[in-house]
């Protein structure tokens, strides 16, 4: 039952990352591309969560904690420079 | 593993792997940027909130002892997915400020008003951006 709950895990979270490719191709706006790769960081975050209940390893959390918070300073960083020009003044 | 422990698992897999699909989805579908903002919000709480708490439990019960730290990335998701929403959606509106809806007061008695100036918006942002920033709105403290 964990195996196929797992599938389709991956299965809906590779496809929520298809999804959001999409949109960072499509646009219309850069506000967009952001969100997009935001989300795409989201997703990843929940798919290294999902590998590690499969592999049953402890070890991909550290991994988890650090995609969450790079994934945050890089939409800051993205924002920043939209609204100023630079990022560190 | 007790089995009533692996369907609790397995359920909240898949409800975390729906919920990070449906907000993908809602990027993907919705028309415009102030709408496409509210789709990834599902997928950052509810669809990563659920896959940390499966695995929290999956290794709470194969170690033996609480493995409590999955929620140390929840935490820090619901404490920091508002501030980059925030930062975004300001660059956004400084980029391009017609995406700012009209405040909520002046709504109600600019309805006719849009509808006559909807074919020079220029003049209608100007004219809208300047009620915003006027410091004593009438309608706005009700």
């Amino acid at each position: 039952m964990l195996e196929g709950a797992l599938a389709f895990g991956f299965a809906a979270l590779g496809l929520a990352l298809a999804l959001n490719l999409w949109r960072l191709f499509k646009g219309p706006g850069v506000a967009d591309r952001i969100l997009a790769l935001d989300t795409m960081v989201i997703n990843v975050i929940g798919l290294i969560v999902l590998a590690g209940i499969a592999g049953g390893s402890g070890t991909s959390f550290e991994a988890a904690l650090l995609l969450a918070m790079v994934g945050f300073v890089g939409t800051v960083a993205y924002a920043k420079f939209l609204l100023r020009g630079d990022i560190v003044e | 593993m007790a089995p009533f422990v692996d369907i609790i698992i397995a359920a909240l897999i898949v409800l975390g792997g729906a919920f990070a699909l449906i907000g993908s989805w809602g990027l993907a579908r919705l028309p415009n940027l102030m709408a496409r903002l509210h789709g990834p919000t599902k997928a950052t709480t509810l669809g990563v909130g659920c896959a940390l708490i499966a695995s929290a439990v999956y290794f709470s019960v194969h170690e033996g002892s609480a493995s409590l730290h999955e929620f140390l990335i929840t935490l820090f998701l619901f404490l920091t997915a508002p501030v980059s929403a925030h930062l975004l959606i300001k660059a956004a509106l400084e980029l391009d400020p017609s995406l700012r809806p009209p405040p909520p007061g002046a709504a109600a008695a600019d309805a006719t008003d849009n509808n006559a100036a909807h074919g020079d918006s220029r003049e209608h942002d100007e004219h809208r951006r300047d009620r915003h920033h006027a410091p004593d709105l009438p309608g706005a403290r009700g």
